[in-house]
């Protein structure tokens, strides 16, 4: 129950800093696809933006739309969902979970004001390491022209507010 | 231990005698679960924080207020709980949150952000309403957002909103209806988390007063709760009166035309907040009774004795839970009405979801709908 103190990335945050500003996406893969997609990107040593950090969980099934509001409410600038593709889930029907997951997220993140844009879910399996290369260059350059997140650059704001009910 | 002295003074803690009615009143208890509001009020008072962690702990409290209603010497657990998981906030303890948390993390982007949200889709052509000033404010709460949460349950607790405007109009009133309404902040409150909820309580009341409104309808009992007892000190001129919309209906029964008999037979849920919380038994009876061929049907436990949805701040929910609405919905199937009528609409979610056991099913499916629906639907 002990409050995490953590933050999504170690990036200075500025309020104004749009020529140096970079998106800070938040990529969920599954353990079996989707990580291992990753991977042979990795191995294959492909290019692709470097603006993003990856949770690993074991299936697509488990991201839940508090994940991905919760990183919205930090300040991540986009979030990536991916999982294996249909009829590939290690866990035969996870991927069907993670759909039914998204869609109720996505219907929040329009309620909230969030755009779309920012929310994605992609299917990539182990062995396409190139699309995994390529979702990643789309997605980052989609998030790119949203620009920052309205509540990454509330963040000093927010601190302004907790100083002025402290005091 | 100052601290914990000034609490025990300002809710009668100290005053405690040790009889356990709370703990023998408690729902929680009722349904076997390990919990002792008896216990906190006990180590409050010998200057002791109640746990944190482990079963019965503070966060299990479903703030329901029957205990207080019950306490012979008036101490009021409640507002205990209120100002000792401020505390336990504060020293960094989380909830529990059932749903992971989302819906908290909505209410925390709703207070930090500066983003438009899309909260008005649901407004249809024939609605009457105004956008940002008016005599009459219409907090619709966040109903949509439920909706959009709980699809499995096949949500409808926007009806409820919708048949408010439609209440409104046929009483010759263009509302306001904000597009900037933001989450009362009632959750978070109930939560510890007093940061947020009073960034959502200032941009809130700034939206009401800049209305120019001088009545503040609400059709939700959470949000009426937040407004007539929480949001007090952030009001910075004349408080608009704030009324349950079942509330002002009853004041303007002659004014609407109910023609439509509906000939059926209904029931009420108090909403612990409305009832208990703000003492409003009647207006919602009365206004429910001049349906014509309506008939009502009063539960076992009804009134001060109602018992509680049983996950109100989206702080608790556990199997103690699930068993105290099951026995709630057989208590509502116990009186042959067909349909369970509500002014909250957590009490819609959350008995939706025990609905779903495929066990008890047949034995507590109830057809539920919000007090405005029933009433909406007699004037057609």
């Amino acid at each position: 129950m002990t409050k995490a103190k953590t933050t999504i990335t170690d990036q200075p945050v500025t309020a104004t800093g749009t020529e140096t500003w970079q998106p800070r996406i938040l990529v969920f893969a599954c353990n079996w696809c989707s990580y291992a997609g990753a991977d042979t990107a990795g191995v294959g040593r492909m290019e692709h933006e470097p603006h993003f950090r990856m949770i690993r969980v074991m299936c697509s099934g488990r991201i839940q739309p508090a994940f991905v509001l919760k990183a919205f409410e930090k300040g991540a600038d986009g979030v990536l969902v991916s999982g294996c593709h249909f009829g590939d889930c290690h866990y035969i029907f996870g991927n069907e979970r993670a759909v039914e997951q998204f869609d109720k997220t996505m219907n929040m993140v329009k309620l909230l004001g969030i755009e779309p844009g920012r929310l994605r879910l992609e299917w990539i399996s182990a062995a396409e390491g190139i699309r995994f290369a390529e979702i990643i260059n789309e997605f980052t350059e989609q998030v790119r022209q949203l620009g920052p997140s309205p509540l990454s650059s509330k963040r000093l704001d927010d601190l302004r507010i907790e100083e002025e009910i402290d005091g | 231990m100052a601290e914990l002295a000034a609490i025990a003074q300002d809710t009668r803690a100290w005053a405690c005698y040790d009889c356990g009615k709370c703990t023998a009143t408690c729902p929680l208890v009722r349904a076997g679960a390990r919990y002792s509001p008896r216990r906190h009020v006990l180590a409050t008072n010998q200057g002791k924080r109640p746990a944190n962690s482990g079963e019965g702990t503070l966060f299990d409290c479903l703030t329901c207020k029957l205990c207080d209603t019950r306490c012979p010497v008036g101490v009021e657990y409640t507002e205990l709980v209120l100002k000792l998981r401020e505390l336990a906030h504060r020293d960094g303890v989380e909830v529990e949150c059932p749903h992971g948390g989302a819906l908290q993390s909505a209410m925390r982007i709703m207070a930090k952000g500066e983003m438009a949200q899309d909260r008005l889709g649901w407004l249809e052509a024939d609605m009457l309403t105004e956008p940002d000033e008016g005599e009459l404010f219409l907090w619709t709460g966040c109903t949509m957002y439920y909706d959009a949460f709980f699809p499995e349950f096949e949500m409808d607790s926007i009806a409820g909103t919708k048949a408010a405007v439609r209440l409104l109009n046929k009483l010759g009133i263009a509302p306001v209806v904000s597009p900037d309404e933001r989450c009362c902040g009632h959750d978070l409150l109930w939560n510890g988390d007093v940061k947020h909820f009073e960034m959502l309580a200032r941009h809130n009341v700034k939206l009401v007063e800049a209305s120019g409104a001088d009545t503040l309808v609400v059709p939700c009992a959470e949000c009426l709760r937040t407004f007539k007892r929480d949001y007090g000190p952030f009001f910075s001129g004349k408080k608009p009166r704030m009324l349950h919309l079942t509330e002002f209906l009853s004041e303007n029964l002659d004014k609407l035309p109910m023609t439509n008999g509906a000939s059926q037979r209904v029931t009420y849920q108090d909403p612990c907040r409305l009832g208990r919380h703000l003492g409003v038994y009647d207006a919602p009876r009365a206004v429910l009774n001049a349906v014509p061929g309506l008939e009502l049907a009063e539960m076992r436990h009804h009134g001060s004795a109602s018992t509680c949805c049983a996950g109100g701040t989206w702080s608790n929910c556990d199997r103690y839970s699930k068993q105290i609405q099951v026995n709630r919905l057989r208590e509502a199937r116990q009186t042959m009405a067909p349909v369970m009528v509500t002014a909250c609409p957590k009490c819609q979610v959350h008995f939706k979801c025990a609905m779903q056991d495929p066990n008890l099913k047949d034995e507590i499916t109830i057809e539920l709908r919000d007090v405005a629906e029933i009433i909406a639907a007699s004037l057609e």
